[in-house]
């Protein structure tokens, strides 16, 4: 097999880089076990949010922040490139209607009631924005685990908004027809695309709302038909209403997962799910084959002019810690930095401290390729993106989807711009 | 590592996130299975030798897709498959899971009363009084026998001359029982494209017995299949399938469902076997694909069944009908179409699958203007049998636009 560019890895980085190469004209294939933090977290663009303090305008914060971060991913990421991926992936997706900027971040309740700030969201999640305040009823739904609008409501009543106003918000348990078992989130989502379900929640949640309020729903209005049923719901309630991110499964993660791997096959894309990148052959410097093994017991060798590696961190197995302490990267066997040195604690006891291994990951020059531990470039056509990349701390930093989408564009720019 | 220990010692790969649950297609339209995560890597913690804590597993219709999306490679359909099989030795294994698990020894009995069994198999009354006896749904698709089977053509069938090229054609129990005239298409085209086809003597892969529980039948009969086809194999011939869940159980689940990973014949088999369509896409990537095709006027919705989506090689079928002018194809973006091979026929079942393929039906019903196209024979019979637009293999559509009917 020989193809243009082989992608390995599915979740939001890798499948940037696959539609934009595949849209470029490249034969392109992405390969993965499985999907990734996409069917996990919500789909909102979080660029940065705190740098430690809460960020209001991130673009304007990102020039400090990587001045005190050389190491960063964004160090590699000028916010033009940030801001043009965010720009892409609206025109891209109309189905999910994504609005903000990179310019200023909205903030958003989480499931647990803490306003998250998040720069470019989908329409249905930005009506929930907190930052003028206002009446809020947030309605749970029966059978649904780990959502509870009580918990919710009570946090978001009492947490401090910088802009100095206040929320007022309520929690409106529903006796939904749902289902006598637990129910998924997305067993929700089907339920919701149903008219008749959504007439008998409408029907039982108006007379207990009050004037003026919006109504905030756990994020399972509709997987497939998603905006009709958002826009249906918010009709029939006549006011309002915005998703509030669950957690996992996320079926706001699920519809970007869809729509991106739509457009990628739609654009001529291979995509090979349920296969492992095992490892590459290289020669010279440079990466000719990455070694996939299927379902038949035989490793086929890919060849490529171009790679994008695209794994992950720790959590998606991208890296991966041996029993010797060693952290490794999974495909090509690159040099992980940020490791502690031998003697150095890599962990700390309290978990939201700062842990010395949490930074560790990929190296890359300014054209995003991986780095060997003296500096120079691994491989001239292998390029890196997303929670593989070294430096961030996605989780505190809340920029895990803004790195992903702007590195695995700038990525897909870099080869691209390799090609003419 | 035995195989047993590491498809079990997978589990500890879990990181309970949910993915597998999302695409479960069974669990998303009932409760009677709480999914995949809960009654793999969960529950399998619970399981002793004493036997099972929760039976809800018999309602797994074990169509893979777990597996195949997993992010961290558990093996949540192996382990979920073991785990049955060992409830239904110690619960005991229906009399109808032991007969609709046998497809050649249907065959071998139905194929030389094809018009009699046939009459049978088409009858109201038959069907209500098999319903009634052994449990087996009386609107759920059941094949009809082929009064000549493809073996028997095969042998009469002169090989090609001047071919420079051989390949080893795995038909299955499908093929040689209840469509030959697949088996005979596939020959077609692969001799369009130049090959002497090889087809050995060929029984049972034993997919259905290991669907079933039934896992020592099993493997008896993939281990002699393995035997037939290693020669061929070691000699560096390829083994093509049309029956994509037979060509996927002697490329994996085999080896590591049945515990057979040591077994090496499987292991060069399994190293040597392709997918029909796998194998032509990729004659097409070293450009030795014959392209002279005919246009085909029509839309076709193209269902990748799970099974086909276990070889982990994309859609290779969706390329190979792109090459022809003017057909259109449709991707199905649903999971399942419910059957999963012999689920969807058990009457307790019967409607959780039908249940499962509703969006599809739904789908091949708005799209197709002629036949909807699907690798899998049991998921053909299925969408048919559901929506009234004939199935085909994708290879009837490369053979039509070959000009070779």
């Amino acid at each position: 097999m020989n193809r243009d560019v082989v992608v390995v890895g599915a979740g939001l980085a890798g499948l940037t880089a696959g539609v934009r190469l595949a849209q470029a004209g490249l034969r392109t294939t992405v390969v993965a076990k499985g999907p990734g933090a996409t069917h996990l977290s919500p789909p909102t663009i979080d660029v940065l949010g705190y740098a430690p303090d809460l960020v209001e305008r991130p673009t304007a914060a990102l020039d400090s922040f990587v001045a005190e971060r050389p190491n960063h991913p964004y160090a590699r990421l000028p916010a033009a490139t940030v801001s043009a991926s965010a720009d892409w992936l609206r025109a891209l997706l109309p189905s999910l209607a994504y609005v903000g900027t990179i310019e200023e971040n909205l903030l958003l309740p989480t499931a647990v009631g803490v306003p998250k700030p998040s720069a470019v969201v989908p329409e249905a999640m930005a009506a929930g924005d907190l930052r003028s305040g206002g009446r809020f009823a947030f309605a749970g739904l029966r059978a649904l685990k780990d959502f509870y609008p009580r918990l919710l409501a009570e946090n978001l009543s009492q947490a401090k908004l910088p802009t100095g106003v206040t929320v007022d918000a309520r929690a409106v348990q529903l006796n939904d027809p749902g289902a006598e078992a637990d129910v998924s989130s997305v067993g929700y989502a089907r339920m919701f695309e149903d008219r008749e379900f959504r007439s008998v929640v409408a029907a039982e949640l108006l007379p207990k709302l009050e004037p003026g309020e919006s109504v905030g729903f756990p994020s399972v209005l509709g997987l497939h038909e998603h905006r009709t049923t958002w826009l249906d719901l918010q009709d029939r309630l006549g006011r309002t209403v915005f998703e509030v991110p669950t957690l996992p499964p996320s079926v706001a993660g699920i519809r970007l997962f869809h729509a991106l791997r739509d457009a990628f096959v739609h654009a001529g894309g291979r995509l090979l799910l349920g296969s492992t990148a095992a490892g590459a052959q290289t020669h010279d410097g440079v990466v000719t084959h990455v070694v996939i093994q299927s379902a038949a017991a035989r490793p086929t060798p890919v060849e490529a002019r171009w790679f994008v590696l695209a794994t992950g961190g720790f959590a998606e197995g991208g890296l991966f810690l041996d029993s010797y302490g060693e952290v490794h990267e999974s495909v090509f066997g690159l040099a992980v930095s940020g490791v502690p040195a031998a003697g150095e604690p890599r962990f700390v006891p309290r978990y939201f401290d700062h842990q010395p291994l949490a930074r560790a990951g990929i190296s890359v020059d300014e054209r995003l390729r991986p780095l060997d531990l003296e500096g120079s470039v691994a491989f001239r056509n292998l390029f890196a993106a997303g929670a593989a990349l070294g430096g961030a701390e996605p989780w505190k930093e809340l920029s895990g989807n803004g790195l992903a989408l702007a590195s695995g564009f700038a990525v897909a720019s870099a080869i691209v711009e390799g090609t003419s | 590592m035995d195989t047993m220990e590491w498809v079990r010692g997978s589990l500890d790969h879990c990181v309970k996130c949910t993915i597998c649950e999302t695409f479960c297609p069974v669990s998303n339209v009932t409760p009677l299975f709480p999914g995949p995560k809960y009654v793999g890597p969960q529950l399998e913690r619970f399981r002793t030798d004493d036997g099972s804590p929760d039976a809800s597993l018999d309602y797994c219709s074990g169509c893979g897709i777990c597996t195949t999306v997993c992010p961290q490679g558990v093996k949540i359909a192996e382990i979920n498959s073991q785990a049955r099989a060992k409830m239904k030795a110690q619960r005991g294994i229906p009399l109808r899971d032991r007969i609709i698990a046998r497809p050649n020894s249907m065959g071998r009995v139905g194929t030389p009363l094809a018009p009699m069994a046939n009459f049978f198999l088409k009858n109201g009354a038959f069907r209500w009084l098999l319903e009634r006896t052994l449990r087996v749904h009386r609107k759920a698709p059941m094949p009809l026998f082929a009064s000549r089977t493809f073996q028997s053509w095969a042998r009469r069938h002169p090989p090609l001359t001047r071919a420079t090229k051989a390949v080893v054609y795995f038909h299955g129990c499908s093929a040689n029982h209840f469509e030959p005239r697949v088996g005979q298409m596939a020959v077609a085209v692969l001799e369009h494209n130049g090959f002497r086809v090889i087809v050995p003597r060929q029984d049972c892969c034993g997919l259905p017995l290991q669907s079933n529980g039934l896992f020592d039948d099993a493997r008896r009969y993939v281990r002699k299949l393995a035997r037939r086809l290693e020669p061929y194999a070691r000699r560096g011939y390829d083994i093509v399938a049309t029956s994509t869940s037979c060509g996927l159980m002697l490329k994996r689940e085999a080896r590591e469902i049945l515990e057979l990973e040591d077994d090496g014949d499987l292991r060069t088999v399994s190293a040597h076997m392709f997918d029909i369509c796998e194998f032509l896409l990729d004659l097409h990537e070293r450009g030795a694909l014959r392209t002279d095709f005919r246009p085909l006027d029509m839309r076709v919705p193209y269902h990748a069944p799970c099974q086909q989506r276990g070889h982990g090689i994309g859609k290779p079928a969706i390329e190979l009908l792109g090459l022809i002018p003017r057909l259109e194809v449709v991707d199905s973006d649903v999971e399942c179409c419910g059957v999963a091979g012999t689920y969807g026929l058990k009457t307790e079942k019967y409607d959780i699958a039908m249940q499962v393929g509703a969006p599809l039906f739904r789908q091949v019903t708005e799209v197709a203007t002629e036949v909807a196209a699907c690798d899998s024979e049991t998921c053909r019979w299925q969408i048919t049998r559901a929506t009234g637009i004939p199935s085909v293999h994708p290879i009837e559509l490369l053979y039509r636009a070959y000009g070779l009917s």
